[in-house]
């Protein structure tokens, strides 16, 4: 607020309980969240067993150095949020706006990237149900493991986008003021959603495009 | 028939022990149902709101290090007990879950809504299953869709069978009669019509039962004949010019793999090997056999597996 | 405290008539109420559907519906009472009204949060009953694959939608308790002076948590493999159909205790307020709330013991299942433990938490039948097993609803119910239930199988005797809503504290001010701290 004094939601005693109990919050949402991709790694890894080298196959398929650039761009705009949140915290209100302008600028490349990525996908013939068409063997097993890499990817993209939209808000908040170093909190859980989705991707990443290039 | 049932039928011998388990749980639970409603009751009425019962404690010490004993008591009593009834019943499950390997096999293929079987010797069946009594009889099952269940109340065997692999039950029927088989699993809409009779016969009748129908070939003969027909031969058999593994002696044998693993040869790997032979390729083949998905339907699958089965013993049996 | 005087004006019912003040409102009492109506509705779906499938098996053969129609009917029997009705039951009603007043608080942390699970709730709720009356669903609440992903052609992907919405009302529910229950307890509150129906919600709230998200990617696996042929789940498209049953159960096990922890904890408020007397061995009851929730998570392929699971899993998941039952155990012991030396008298609420302790009892032990893998192969999927939860998630938790309805009426509404009429609905819901599913153990262990609208002669007699039950049952069920409604408009005038309680909920007027409290409440005692001496009335 203008006067540097924290406002806080009448069901709270102070700021300071209103901050913990968000934090607390969105650490249970993000316990949800593990669980959710949770059950989705299980499907991949029960299966995955199953047909060992048809989904080598499928892996080796994947574009690799576009997932490459991809985890660096969101990498990148896990650090960019991060200093966004430091920036709150100091009520450097400029460079809060700028560097919450830059994690949604990376966000939204990393989609622009997944979206050449799937375009390659389907111009190889690789989009299950829509176009496949693989010519070695086990081609069902392939198709298969390629329906689980659009499930889980389209899943986490869907968690980037909205993410963008609730970074975008509080972009928004902040040009009008809202934070000052003494309430920040929607920066700060905000941030760490950010990070989950990161996070996630460093799992998605590796069992859907290393594990079997070696 | 009764007019007010209390118990199915008994008629395996494996039936008297799942109802030994049934009786001892419902006298211990008979016993704890009874104890909490007593003391419940007795409590309610002695200690009502403004009855004379003593209620003060005199030594508020001792009561507290008795009521923290009780505790530890009524925990670990119950842990004992359940410790106790799950060795019990764990032994009983894997004795039902053990095949002898002097089963008599008899397949059974599940679909919306019948049961379809077939015996070794070539009889078929549909929602009718006659078994001999006083002999081990394994069933060895599949579905051609959805999952279905194969329960015999009379015999308290009961095992899901599922599309695409193969689950079998065993059991020793000792009374022989007419007893109720039915699908507990839903499968659709005529899930409660798939239902039939398992006919216990004395082992002397159900020799001449299967007699009476010697006209029909074998399973393992239809599975040859469609081994030659599907071009099974063509590979497999003993003038193919492709490396092919061959097939005598292979069911129930560790067959190494190309990945390094071992599986063994039992059912479920022939049916793999038939439908995703690129799945586990043999050391030292190539991935070459095509898939015959689509071509072979689940009774099929099963006489060539009789049909396998069947180079074993001739094998054993030294001829050619 | 001159400031009562004020508020005695201003009660959270009074504060706004219109539908706009309820449909906006961010006030958990209200939303309380607003899920209490939802469930009430939807209760009825899913009641009358019931009522349908006992008349349908008074005789063997499907006379009143046809087999198809039946099928539909345990479908929404089981879809509509499970995530509908018995899932956000206690936690949604009581547990919105009560979480927040009984650790002192003026509301849940997030009330925005709160009333978008209410809309969330409705949205799944509606699509659901849009999905099962314009066409149905036959694959049973289980949703198995690969019947559901290939060969249903009923609405299976608009109610998996359905539950999947009401699967993030359920989260978010249990997200807010969770953070109320650890930032927001007034002063002197501490852990161990919380009730111990802040106990069970607590986890309760984490079950819903961390099981819901499980449920929600399954049921979207399974829809979308449907859809597009292609999937995890149908063996003939590459798939396994026992990854289903384990991913499904992961939750719907755990969901279990969902439906029965906060049950526990209603019975554990009302029969320490109607002993007079702290509940007996509190800290070993908080424990074994925790317990059970913890211990259930490991549990669920006690499910699949004939499915084809390996006999080594199956063995483990028996074990686990036997120690779960622990806990269980020493909380039964425990509540008759109370009785001991209490003052105990036997108002409606009481009647209703001691017939919850008879019904879990029977429920908890036959379950101990269904845990033990010989005997298992032969009751799973019959009746003993439709008899077994049944007097958990209907029998046990319903009266602990029921009871708990009561027991917070005069706090909710300000207004008494009428004595006489709740005794006798508390007793007639017991012995209509035990009517109703008693006989279903003996069809059970008989063999007769579940989800068979037409079955073999000699299962009928048990049958009949068991829809003969379930006509007093519906007594039971339906008398309350309706003296309950009358007592509404003409119950007498409740006092703040009617039954001479302890608890935070009972310092404050009947009903509330819009606050809860009209200063935050300083905690100076233990929970149930009755004094022997207190007069037994109040």
């Amino acid at each position: 607020m203008a006067d540097g004094v924290a406002v806080h939601a009448p069901q709270f005693d102070d700021a300071e309980q209103q901050r913990t109990a968000s934090n607390l919050g969105i650490w249970i949402f993000l316990a949800t969240e593990i669980l959710f991709f949770g059950a989705l790694f299980a499907a991949y890894a029960i299966t995955r067993v199953r047909f060992a080298e048809a989904f080598a196959a499928g892996s080796r398929l994947t574009n690799l150095p576009l997932a490459g650039v991809n985890t660096a761009v969101l990498l990148t705009s896990s650090l960019t949020m991060a200093l966004g949140v430091h920036a709150a915290r100091h009520g450097a209100r400029r460079a809060l706006i700028g560097w919450l302008g830059m994690t949604i600028a990376l966000g939204c490349a990393f989609l622009a990237i997944k979206a050449v990525e799937y375009r390659f996908d389907y111009l190889e013939h690789l989009v299950p149900v829509l176009d496949f068409h693989y010519a070695g063997p086990q081609a069902d097993q392939v198709e298969l493991f390629f329906y689980l890499y659009f499930f889980i990817t389209g899943v986490h993209a869907l968690h980037v986008i909205i993410g963008i939209g609730c970074i975008a808000t509080i972009a928004v908040m902040a040009s009008r003021h809202t934070f000052s170093p003494a309430y920040f909190t929607p920066v700060d859980v905000t941030g760490l959603y950010w990070h989950l989705v990161d996070v996630i991707w460093l799992f998605v990443f590796p069992i859907l495009y290393l594990i079997s290039r070696s | 028939m009764d007019s007010l049932p209390l118990f199915p039928d008994r008629a395996s011998t494996i039936a008297g022990e799942i109802d030994n388990l049934y009786f001892a749980w419902l006298a211990l639970s008979g016993v704890v149902a009874l104890a909490v409603a007593v003391l419940t009751v007795w409590f309610a009425i002695r200690y009502r709101r403004g009855s004379g019962a003593k209620r003060t404690t005199d030594d508020v010490v001792k009561s507290e290090k008795r009521m923290r004993r009780i505790e530890i008591v009524w925990t670990v009593v119950p842990i004992l007990l359940f410790l106790a009834m799950f060795g019990w019943s764990a032994e009983v499950y894997y004795r039902s879950v053990t095949v002898p390997s002097d089963a008599l096999p008899i397949y059974v293929v599940a679909k919306q809504w019948m049961w379809h079987a077939e015996h070794p010797a070539g009889e078929r069946e549909i929602n009718e299953l006659h078994v001999p009594a006083d002999r081990p009889v394994e069933l060895v099952m599949t579905s051609q869709d959805v999952i279905h269940s194969l329960s015999i109340p009379a015999f308290r065997v009961k095992q899901d069978v599922l599309p695409g692999r193969y689950t079998t039950v065993w059991f020793t029927a000792n009374r022989p009669g007419e007893y109720r088989l039915l699908c507990t699993q839903f499968c659709g809409t005529s899930h409660s019509h798939m239902v039939g009779s398992i006919v216990v016969m004395e082992p002397a009748d159900f020799e001449g039962w299967l007699s009476a129908h010697a006209n029909v070939p074998s399973m393992a003969v239809r599975g040859a004949r469609r081994f030659r027909q599907l071009g099974c031969d063509g590979c497999h058999g003993a003038q193919a010019t492709v490396r092919a593994p061959r097939l005598e002696g292979l069911f129930g044998s560790s067959v190494r793999l190309r990945d390094g693993r071992s599986v063994r040869a039992d059912e479920r790997f022939i049916r793999d090997a038939v439908m995703l032979p690129s799945q586990d390729i043999p050391a030292g083949y190539e991935a070459n056999m095509p898939s015959f998905r689509g071509q072979i339907d689940e009774a099929g699958l099963l006489e060539i597996i009789e049909y396998l089965k069947s180079l074993n013993n001739a094998a054993q049996e030294g001829v050619p | 405290m001159n400031s009562a005087v004020i508020a005695s004006h201003e009660d959270y019912l009074s504060s706004g008539w219109s539908w706009r003040s309820w449909l906006t409102t961010l006030d958990h009492k209200r939303i309380g109420i607003l899920y209490t109506i939802a469930i009430t509705l939807l209760f009825g779906i899913g009641g009358a559907a019931a009522a349908m499938i006992r008349l349908d098996l008074l005789t063997p053969h499907s006379q009143l519906v046809s087999i198809e129609t039946y099928n539909k009917l345990f479908t929404m029997h089981g879809v509509i009472m499970v995530w509908f009705f018995l899932i956000p039951s206690i936690p949604a009603t009581l547990g919105n009204f009560l979480v927040p007043m009984m650790v002192g608080a003026r509301d849940l942390a997030f009330p925005r949060l709160n009333l978008a699970s209410w809309y969330l709730f409705v949205a799944g709720g509606l699509l659901t009953i849009y999905a099962l009356l314009t066409g149905g669903v036959d694959t049973g609440w289980t949703f198995y694959a690969p019947y559901s992903t290939t060969f249903s052609s009923s609405r299976v992907f608009a109610v998996a939608s359905g539950v999947f919405i009401a699967g993030f009302s359920s989260i978010l529910t249990g997200l807010n308790f969770v953070v109320t229950i650890h930032e927001m307890r007034a002063p002197g509150m501490t852990w161990f002076r919380l009730p111990l129906f802040i106990w069970s919600m607590y986890a309760t709230s984490l079950i819903l948590v961390l099981a819901t998200p499980v449920l929600a990617m399954t049921l979207m696996l399974m829809a979308i493999e449907r859809t597009f042929g292609i999937g995890v789940f149908d063996p003939a498209l590459g798939g396994d159909p026992l990854l289903f049953q384990h991913l499904f159960w992961f939750y719907s096990h755990p969901a279990v205790y969902i439906m029965i922890v906060p049950a526990m904890g209603v019975a554990s408020e009302i029969i320490s307020c109607f002993c007079r007397k702290p509940v007996f061995g509190y800290r070993f009851m908080a424990y074994a709330i925790l317990a059970i929730a913890a211990f259930g998570f490991l549990v669920w392929g006690h499910h699949m013991f004939v499915s084809g699971q390996s006999a080594y899993a199956g063995t483990v998941f028996s074990l686990l299942t036997f120690l779960v039952a622990v806990p269980s155990a020493i909380k039964v012991f425990n509540w008759t433990a109370t009785l001991y030396k209490g003052q105990v008298s036997f108002q409606a609420p009481m009647l209703y938490a001691l017939g919850f302790i008879g019904l879990f009892t029977i429920g908890g032990l036959t379950g101990l039948f269904l845990a033990s893998m010989g005997l298992d192969i032969h009751l799973h999927d019959t009746y003993f097993v439709v008899a077994h939860f049944h007097y958990i998630m209907v029998g046990a938790a319903v009266m602990g609803f029921f009871g708990g309805i009561h027991f917070w009426w005069p706090k909710i509404t300000g207004r008494m119910y009428p004595e006489g009429w709740a005794r006798f609905s508390a007793i007639l819901t017991f012995v209509g239930f035990n009517l109703t599913f008693f006989p279903q153990f003996i069809l059970g262990y008989l063999g007769m199988p579940r989800r068979y609208p037409e079955y073999p002669p000699e299962f009928q007699v048990w049958n009949v005797l068991s829809s003969a039950g379930s006509s007093l049952l519906v007594f039971g069920y339906v008398l309350p809503l309706l003296y309950l409604m009358w007592s509404l408009r003409y119950g007498e005038r409740a006092p703040a504290n009617p039954w001479n309680a302890k608890g935070l909920e009972w310092e404050t007027d009947s009903p509330p001010p819009s606050e809860n409290f009209h200063s935050t409440p300083l905690v100076t005692e233990e929970a149930y701290a009755y004094a022997r001496a207190e007069p037994p009335h109040g």
